[in-house]
């Protein structure tokens, strides 16, 4: 069994908004460790700096101040083309209401981060394959030409899922994934996600529901801009949760 | 992102809105096909213009009275008349490579044949070397002689269409005609067909002596002191390249018999080179007027497809966030709606230039106007277009590059 490699490393994050001269820290000095195969849940109340740590751990905003290390490359500080680089090629999103392109069909959708990725160039008909292949792992394969307003709110999760995975990220973020879903669809999409990390994908997710959040090893509770605790099976340790990660990953 | 994937997001992006679409690109489909129907119709006046002036014969000089110096004070103090009747026969018989020379005294008479009577009918006095230098032909019968000038025989020479209508079928030659209710004329000839050029119709006219015009229906009070006035005289020259030494020599015979000064000469000289570049800078300044019109249609245009981009851009702030989220960078985002105006006016460009070509045809059809189409008018057109495209939606493209993710994605 070889070491886990730290997908996840955030030293003393800070993001401090000002308005009006006033200047409010939506987060103050958060420090994660996350390693790969890791499922992670990230709770806390509205407010409580959960979504601007999302934004950041997804390269969608850069911190105040603090080190962000993704997949041992420092990205605290790259660029808008920089990270999109990085967001093209190591991360990918599952957005609570899915964000499928409208009047777009599944297969297009799916194919979406191949089309801007410029590292590895994909030929045209090599995406399609992938995207295709994708569709078929998240179940849709008979859906793929279908619109999202044709599809059901399981079916667009699957679709946004199946975007998320094409470009092989080192990283899934979702973000209240199954929100929007009924409990039935909501726990066929928390079922998906643990098919997942079994196959060792590393998955952040941020969320409301305990049940969610019970599906994951490690839950981190965010408080006023900074971890209050970190819940692993019961216990609050850190160690556990490395020990339990090179578990899931043997 | 790859151009092509570029121009099929731009496509589709584009077909999603077909009506929105089709509205924007109206502006500069209306725009488009205006440059080229007003340059076709500018272009079709120039070339007719042309055409009449060269159909009036070759090498041909125009010498015509200055007004400023033959104005009725200057008849009354005297040494100059302005052109006179004599002018014209001084040049025939004085200047060596003169091939032609033709005076004209219009005028506008009642012609009557037998029980036919036709009212004002043009009546042209002329001179032999007309038919030569008009480039016409007699059908029937002959034209006048110098010889009948000279002795103010009332003869005529009728167009085809008035021999038709004074005499129908029967044969005109040798009839007689009774113009202007006093002066009784012999028809001696028919003239062919001609047609109408510039306005005037050569089939409708009665051809005379310029004597007998001049005695009998333009007579003026000084015409026995100064000689007969006339307004021009055509002089054809022989050889093209004779045309500046045979106009110099008009000017110095002209200067002596009128008593001025060759540099305040009472009359000028025109060749049809210089009426038909003054019609040609009359009609470039009309052309480029309407191109002026046309093209502000094309600015309105672009400001059609400026304001659809900002509503677009505002719409899909959230795929922008989606696009962005997926790893486009600021300049994709670009890219994708720069392409989507400049696709919009390219394609607007081309529905307009179809437009504008079948539009100037049917107008030259319907109107009977002559339109000619220009193909640098239908490239100016449609380049125009495509950098109104550009310019007009390089501000919403920028709008959309600048968003910020996060926002992008969060917006409504």
């Amino acid at each position: 069994m070889k070491a886990a490699r730290t997908i996840i490393e955030t030293i003393d994050l800070t993001k401090i908004y000002g308005m009006d001269g006033i200047s409010v820290a939506a987060l103050d000095g958060v420090s994660i460790h996350i390693e790969a195969g890791e499922f992670v849940a990230i709770m806390g109340p509205s407010g409580s700096g959960k979504s601007t740590l999302l934004n950041i751990l997804g390269c969608l905003s850069r911190p105040t101040s603090g080190k962000y290390i993704l997949d041992g490359e420092d990205v605290s500080d790259l660029d808008k083309v920089q990270l999109a680089a990085i967001r093209n090629l190591k991360l990918g999103y599952i957005f609570q209401s899915y964000n499928l392109l409208p009047r777009t069909t599944a297969l297009r959708n799916v194919m979406l981060p191949l089309l801007y990725d410029r590292t590895r160039k994909t030929p045209p008909e090599k995406r399609e394959e992938l995207a295709k292949g994708m569709l078929d792992a998240v179940g849709l394969g008979d859906r793929m030409q279908h619109q999202p307003q044709e599809l059901s709110g399981g079916q667009q999760a699957r679709v946004a899922i199946a975007r998320a995975l094409v470009n092989n990220p080192v990283l899934l973020i979702a973000d209240e994934p199954t929100g929007n879903l009924d409990s039935r669809s909501g726990e066929e999409i928390m079922s998906l996600l643990d098919t997942l990390h079994k196959r060792n994908v590393t998955i952040v997710i941020v969320t409301h529901d305990p049940i969610v959040a019970a599906h994951t090893k490690r839950t981190i509770h965010l408080k006023d801009g900074h971890i209050d605790t970190i819940v692993h099976n019961g216990k609050t340790s850190h160690q556990a949760t490395k020990e339990e990660a090179n578990y899931a990953a043997s | 992102m790859q151009p092509v994937e570029v121009l099929r997001i731009a496509w589709e992006a584009i077909g999603k809105n077909k009506v929105r679409s089709l509205l924007t690109m109206l502006g500069i489909i209306i725009g488009v096909a205006a440059v080229i129907i007003m340059i076709a119709i500018s272009a079709g006046t120039e070339a007719t213009i042309s055409d009449q002036i060269t159909s009036l014969g070759s090498n041909l000089v125009y010498v015509s009275s200055s007004f400023s110096r033959s104005g009725p004070m200057m008849m009354m103090v005297g040494n100059s008349g302005g052109l006179v009747y004599d002018d014209a026969t001084a040049i025939a018989d004085q200047i060596s490579g003169v091939k032609g020379v033709v005076v004209e005294q219009d005028a506008t008479e009642t012609v009557k044949a037998g029980d036919i009577s036709l009212d004002s009918i043009a009546i042209t006095g002329t001179t032999p070397d007309f038919i030569s230098v008009r480039d016409m032909t007699v059908l029937d019968g002959r034209y006048f002689t110098a010889d009948e000038i000279e002795r103010k025989t009332k003869v005529a020479v009728l167009g085809y269409d008035l021999a038709q209508e004074l005499f129908g079928d029967a044969d005109p030659i040798g009839q007689s005609i009774l113009v202007s209710s006093s002066v009784r004329m012999t028809v001696i000839g028919v003239m062919a067909e001609k047609g109408t050029v510039g306005e005037i119709d050569y089939d409708a006219r009665l051809y005379t002596p310029i004597s007998v015009v001049l005695q009998k229906f333009t007579r003026t009070p000084f015409g026995r002191i100064t000689g007969d006035q006339i307004r021009m005289i055509f002089v054809q020259i022989d050889d093209s390249a004779n045309m500046d030494n045979v106009i110099l020599q008009i000017e110095i015979l002209l200067a002596k018999r009128h008593d001025v000064a060759l540099d305040a000469l009472d009359f000028t000289v025109t060749t049809q080179q210089d009426i038909i570049q003054t019609q040609e800078s009359t009609t470039a300044a009309f052309r480029s007027l309407l191109a002026w019109v046309a093209g502000v249609s094309l600015i309105v245009g672009g400001i059609g497809i400026m304001n659809i981009m900002l509503v677009s851009v505002t719409e899909r702030t959230r795929e922008i966030g989606v696009r962005q989220s997926v790893g486009a960078t600021p300049t994709d985002i670009r890219w994708q709606f720069l392409t989507e105006a400049l696709l919009m006016s390219i394609v607007g460009g081309v529905i307009g230039m179809a437009v504008g070509i079948g539009g100037a045809w049917i107008f030259g059809t319907v109107s009977g106007m002559r339109t000619v189409i220009v193909p640098s008018s239908i490239l100016l057109a449609f380049g125009s277009a495509a950098v109104v495209g550009a310019f007009f939606g390089f501000y919403p493209a920028n709008q959309a590059a600048k968003l910020d993710p996060i926002d992008a994605l969060r917006h409504e």
